[in-house]
């Protein structure tokens, strides 16, 4: 059983114990645990199951490469499913549970799928659920979704808040081993802008569990005096629990700081996630360890070598008492004293090597250690637990020569750099054949801006294994990094480290190397996907040659953990199948996130109120007070309408619509883009920008102007009132302020540049309040200052002047058809100047209306909207807007585009109006029916519907549409789809279908 | 993430700032045009795996379009500059021709 | 005529760093061709001198802020705009410019406390770094999803500039990100 000892952990503060629950069980550890050293501590081997054949699984791992201990951790707000219990740092009350089981961990039902596992070979799920068709979505497709994805998903609204921060350094060094310390002491020397970060909450990573010299001092005192000199730099910025996420082009990468994830607190960030542009990375990522694909190695108990000796030395956890170490190299020699030192038992070192000799290996001996060279495990014994290993020659087929029994097992394959930071932005790598391991390769490195090499990579990462290499290596990665920012101040001397010898790695991909099917099919290469040496070899059979078919075949390096584990181990098995070298088959793509982020992080403080911005106008806050259903128009919140008590929104649609026509409506129009445009080339600019002609608008009038694109189809409209000699002031849609605005910089700047005029926004200096209705000329005239009358302002004109009190401008226009005004105030008077409006108005019956009505007033009129009838294919052609394409003009923009054959088309689909002969309202975007079908089968189309709205003056549906040959085809009866799968019939009809003389507007 | 050097305020802008529009020195063909023109000058691009030259804006900042001359294969800049021209300054044919001997795009080399 | 409002009505976020609305604040749009002579004169009657690319000048309760190559922001109290502009006008007469009065349009915040510099940067991607970002110096950029302009003065201080309509927005983003705490080193074990 595993169990904890009474003398080792250096992280622990046993003065400190916290209790925790895993499945509802009280469980205790210690300050310093992580959740998985905890559970192990409680011999909790059992923490989760696999995710295709649900075997039970354990802790393979103790760091970020961990596969399987994956569980759902807190509740409520801070539940989240997934969390690796290896990189958990253990707390008072935490709460976890077991993942991807049922009815519960110890009886799993779905582990009936390991016996069906023949059954169940890579690409089964392509293979089954392909035929007969209609099972898919009622039988597999259900059941896959049953089965589908680990741990739960989280209901609750996240009770956490997250950060960004944005800085710039020199150099960014990734990694707080001993040779990310030693870079960031040689470029903090030299006067950089140092950034160091640590994913652990401790520095030295593997040098002080493994007991290290440098400069003469074990590694743990080294680390420590170091770190004391780094606080002293104030050039060099220090930060643990900071996982170096990812890099991007121009040295551009994301660090993934957990700040509270191990003392939950809710006053206080969870996690901070670091923009950070850093002229040059340094990756010191150190290793991760392979493990070694023999039968049943995912049982348990059977661990990497160093996570066993992690455990022990980090947090006095034995995982058993009987330990059999497996290895290809000498480094998993080290486990075997570990565990022998803390009073453990070895029973055998199991060495694939025909050879193995040097220190460590006399000193396993000299301390008793039975070592069997050339030998390896056949087969692990142990269904949720090992409980021995059968031992076989590893030039053979498995024939078992002993067993010996055993609670663990510790495997070693060798180490792979961390290369995964390095090749994020390009960095390529080599196959380093003696060291049996891909490493970066120097001559290839990612590249900036410049073209220079932004990233390097240092100690383990870089393919060096001994101390002294890993701390020279990593000062001077830090120098070079240093220099190539710009810092060249001298320097003290490297430290020096020193070593022990070491005898070389054999490669070992599968053990043995002749193993059978059934031994191959229990020898799993990813421990949560389910994937074994025999999938992989089938993939290749099956012809998925290339490492990213394989990869997607199987599943292999698909998981959670990205396939830390697995990747290289896969990959060499899928080139033995291709009889193909290593490096020919190559690696799958490193993509970031190193490990997972949280969703949180990246959102960071964009969550809730501040989600979006939200625009407000002038006249918002008293709208929200009066009753105002807002709808989102871009970031705006303009109201819908403005509901009264016992009312439904419907009801004061109707209530708006009718008063706005017989008495007198308000609409905060401020959301409406207002731009000068100003200078000598103002007219002859505004010409090309619009399709009409806005140069000969005399001064104090107004005209309704289409702007098209290049393209020729419509994009914004809006009122240009001429304000004098030199300038013009456009209106545009409320979209389209600050994209009309950058298309007229882009056409002034790119092409006109010697045209000159000047363009300034102010859409947000102006609250704009159009005052509309019969009885709109008395409230401004009750109010008084500027004369209103049909004399003084006619319709199209504008006046400055005086209301009530307030400097205005007064647009005599009109988006409804009725007599309107619509009244520009300064925006920090709009609120007064609305009330005073709306106090002033009572006596005419005055309502404020919102932009449903405002839609419906328009579409009464047959007036266009900008994204109703027009959705960027559309021409003012097809919207009966030849009137305003001027003739004269030699030039605008769209003009030439609507030469264009398709353009010209004469059956190009235009706007009617549409009447329904039941009086219903027909469905937006609902398709006109024609005869016959296409090529694929699907009914014929001639016209669609743009704008449908219930009129509540005309108590009926109105609507326009697009019909081909429409407008001559007045009086037709045509059919609408609706989505029930009926259809409705609607007459053609003329699109102003109230006043059509105009008589109400022209007062 | 790009880094792109605005000629006009002098910020090194990250690419959160900026706003891309497509391919620079395009040539407008209005009215008198004939149909294939018209099309090249509408739709036909560059789609170069190599040297580039974009249309850049500093939407946030400044404001003011201006012009890059870009590796689409390596991200590497060669130099950015006003757009108020029709084709890329020497220096900027300089830079290039010492990172990319033989280069060519369009009509330019 | 009632009396203006600012955007923020003088909301203030008291704390380590305190965010506050810095009122009603005159600010006229200015552009023309910054190396023009009349212009110089025009702001020297002022007592403002054009500043450097990149840069904000000041004087008294005055400011002229460089917002591209051709455009400036005038800063003057909010009860001068009408007079200021006058003056631009009468010295840039004859001449193609364009002067603007957007006091209305923007809000102006203050962001005033210790770690000043940090609020920022967790919001907007610029080198806030005190070797970088100095007293003196404009930057327009973003602010979350918003645009804005900030400043630093001489007491360590931010004045930011953004729109009226996300004034609410960026007040309620800048109160978060000081609530938040400052970004100190932390070494942990």
């Amino acid at each position: 059983m595993s169990t904890r000892l009474a003398n080792e952990g250096r992280l622990l503060n046993k003065g400190k114990a916290l209790s925790f629950t895993f499945n509802g069980k009280n469980l205790r550890g210690y300050e310093g645990d992580t959740l998985a050293s905890a559970l192990l501590a409680n011999d909790q081997m059992l923490m989760g199951r696999s995710f295709k054949y649900h075997r039970p699984r354990s802790v393979v791992a103790s760091g970020a490469e961990e596969p399987n201990g994956l569980v759902n951790m807190g509740k409520g707000g801070r539940f989240e499913p997934n969390q690796r219990v290896t990189t958990t740092e253990l707390f008072e009350g935490l709460i976890a549970a077991s993942q991807n089981h049922w009815p519960s961990l110890e009886f799993d039902v779905g582990a009936i799928n390991t016996h069906l596992s023949r059954f169940l070979p890579a690409g089964f799920y392509y293979k089954m659920f392909i035929h007969p068709r209609p099972l898919w979505k009622h039988v597999y497709e259900p059941f896959i979704r049953q089965s589908a994805g680990l741990g739960k998903a989280p209901k609750d609204r996240d009770a956490d808040s997250y950060e960004h921060f944005h800085c710039h350094v020199d150099v960014l060094i990734v990694g707080g081993g001993i040779a990310g310390l030693a870079a960031a002491v040689a470029a903090g020397e030299r006067g950089a802008r140092v950034m160091l970060l640590e994913q652990t909450a401790h520095w030295g990573g593997r040098a002080v569990v493994d007991g290290a010299v440098i400069d003469g001092l074990p590694a743990e005192e080294w680390v420590e005096k170091t770190l004391q000199a780094l606080e002293k730099m104030e050039n060099v910025s220090l930060r643990s629990r900071c996982m170096g996420a990812g890099v991007y082009d121009h040295g551009y990468a994301l660090a993934y700081e957990r700040l509270t994830d191990h003392a939950p607190d809710t006053n206080s960030l969870r996690h901070r996630l670091w923009r950070i542009r850093a002229k040059q990375i340094v990756t010191a990522t150190g290793a991760i360890e392979r493990p070694l694909s023999f039968a049943g190695n995912d049982v348990p108990g059977v661990m990497l070598a160093a996570a066993v000796r992690d455990y022990v030395v980090n947090y006095g956890v034995s995982v058993g008492d009987r330990t059999v170490v497996v290895t290809n190299n000498d480094d998993a020699y080290r486990t075997a004293i570990t565990l022998l030192e803390a009073g453990l038992a070895v029973p055998v070192i199991i060495d694939a090597r025909t050879q193995a000799a040097g220190p460590l290996i006399d000193q396993a001996r000299a301390l008793g250690i039975r070592v069997e060279t050339g030998k390896a495990i056949a087969k692990v014994k142990g269904g949720k637990r090992v409980t021995g290993v059968a031992i076989c020659a590893q030039a053979g087929e498995g024939s078992v020569l002993e067993e010996v029994a055993c609670d663990c097992v510790a495997m070693s394959g060798g180490w792979s750099p961390v290369v995964h930071l390095w090749s994020h932005c390009g960095g390529k790598l080599m196959w380093d054949a003696d060291q049996v391991m891909f490493r970066p390769d120097p001559e290839k490195p990612p590249t900036g801006d410049k073209g220079q090499p932004f990233v390097s990579t240092a100690g383990i990462a870089n393919g060096h294994l001994f101390t002294a290499e890993v701390v020279g290596d990593g000062w001077a990665a830090g120098r070079a990094a240093a220099k190539a920012a710009g810092h060249m101040k001298k320097g003290a001397q490297a430290p020096l480290g020193e070593d022990q010898e070491e005898g070389p790695i054999s490669p070992v991909w599968l053990m043995p190397q002749g193993a059978n099917y059934a031994l191959r099919s229990k020898a799993w290469l990813d421990f949560q996907n389910d994937v074994k040496v025999s999938d992989v070899q089938l993939a290749a059979q099956e012809g998925f040659e290339s490492v990213e078919h394989a990869k997607r075949y199987t599943t292999l390096g698909m998981a959670t953990d990205q396939g830390k584990l697995s990747n290289i181990n896969g990959l060499a098995v899928l080139a033995q199948s291709l009889n193909a070298d290593i490096p020919n088959v190559g690696t799958t793509t490193f993509r970031p996130p190193y490990t997972p982020i949280s969703l949180g992080a990246i959102g960071g403080a964009a969550a809730n109120d501040l989600f979006q911005p939200v625009r407000k106008t002038p006249i918002s806050d008293w709208s929200n007070d009066n009753g105002a259903d807002n709808e989102p128009v871009g970031h705006w919140r303009r109201p819908y309408a403005y509901v009264r008590d016992g009312e439904s929104v419907e009801d004061a649609v109707h209530r708006e619509v009718r008063n706005t026509r017989e008495n007198l409506g308000l609409l905060d129009a401020s959301t409406l883009g207002k731009l000068i445009v100003k200078g000598p080339d103002a007219g002859k600019f505004l010409d090309m920008m619009y399709t009409n002609m806005m140069s000969t608008l005399p001064v104090g009038k107004c005209r309704y102007g289409l702007m098209c694109s290049e393209n020729g189809f419509l994009m914004d409209d809006g009122v240009v009132a001429r304000m004098s000699e030199d300038t013009w002031l456009c209106h545009t849609t409320t979209g389209g302020a600050e994209h009309i605005h950058a298309h007229m910089e882009d056409w002034l700047q790119c092409e006109w540049w010697d045209w000159q005029v000047y363009v300034a926004n102010v859409t947000e200096q102006y609250a704009q309040i159009a005052v509309v209705g019969p009885n709109a000329r008395k409230l401004l005239e009750k109010l008084g200052g500027m004369d209103v009358s049909a004399e003084v302002l006619p319709f199209m004109q504008w006046r400055e002047g005086q209301i009530g009190g307030f400097d205005a401008r007064v647009f005599r226009i009109s988006f409804s058809g009725e007599l309107s005004y619509e009244i520009a105030v300064p925006a920090g008077q709009g609120a007064a100047f609305w009330t005073t409006l709306m106090e002033a108005g009572e006596e005419f019956g005055i309502m404020p209306y919102g932009t449903e009505t405002l839609h419906i007033l328009r579409a009464e009129k047959g007036f266009i909207m900008i994204g109703d009838e027009t959705d960027g294919t559309v021409i003012p052609q097809d919207l009966n807007l030849g009137w305003a394409l001027s003739k004269k003009k030699e030039d605008y923009l769209g003009k030439r585009a609507h030469l264009r054959s398709h353009m010209a088309d004469p059956h190009r689909w235009k706007l009617v109006g549409l009447e329904t002969l039941d009086g219903s309202v027909l469905p937006d975007g609902a398709y006109a029916i024609a005869d016959g079908t296409n090529e694929n089968g699907q009914v014929n189309t001639q016209g669609r519907v743009t704008s449908t709205y219930y009129s509540a003056n005309l108590e009926r549906g109105i609507a326009m549409g697009l019909v081909r040959n429409g407008p001559d085809r007045m009086g037709e009866v045509i059919e609408f789809n609706k989505v029930d799968g009926t259809t409705v019939k609607a007459k053609i009809v003329d699109p102003v279908v109230y006043d059509k003389e105009g008589a109400k507007q022209n007062v | 993430m790009l880094i792109l050097h605005c000629p006009y305020c002098g910020v090194d802008a990250d690419e959160t700032d900026l706003h891309a529009g497509g391919e620079a020195h395009l040539k407008r063909f209005g009215p008198d045009s004939g149909d294939e023109e018209f099309e090249n000058y509408l739709f036909m691009r560059e789609n170069p795996k190599g040297v580039h030259f974009e249309r850049w804006r500093h939407a946030y900042g400044c404001g003011k379009w201006f012009l890059a001359a870009r590796c689409t294969a390596t991200l590497e800049v060669f130099g950015t500059y006003s757009a108020q021209t029709t084709e890329p300054p020497q220096d900027i044919k300089d830079a290039i021709s010492a990172k990319r001997p033989g280069w060519a795009w369009g009509d330019l080399s | 005529m009632s009396d203006a409002v600012s955007a923020l009505q003088g909301r203030v976020a008291t704390g380590d760093v305190t965010i506050a609305d810095a009122g009603l604040q005159g600010m006229i749009t200015l552009r023309c061709d910054l190396s023009a002579k009349s212009l110089k004169a025009a702001c020297k009657t002022m007592g403002l001198a054009i500043p450097e690319r990149g840069q904000i000048s000041r004087s008294g309760d005055k400011a002229l802020c460089w917002m591209s190559p051709d455009e400036l922001l005038m800063l003057v109290p909010y009860a001068d705009v009408a007079g200021s502009l006058a003056s631009v006008e009468q010295g840039m007469k004859g001449q193609h410019y364009l002067a603007e009065n957007v006091s209305d349009a923007r809000a102006l915040i203050h962001i005033d406390g210790p770690f000043a510099r940090d609020v920022i940067a967790k919001l907007a991607p610029v080198d806030l770094h005190p070797d970088s970002f100095k007293p003196g110096m404009v930057r327009r950029t973003h602010l979350g999803q918003i645009a804005a302009a900030f400043w630093m003065r001489d007491d360590g201080a931010f004045e930011l500039i953004c729109f009226r309509s996300v004034a609410a927005y960026a007040f309620d983003l800048l109160a978060a990100s000081a609530k938040a705490g400052p970004v100190s080193d932390v070494r942990a074990s």
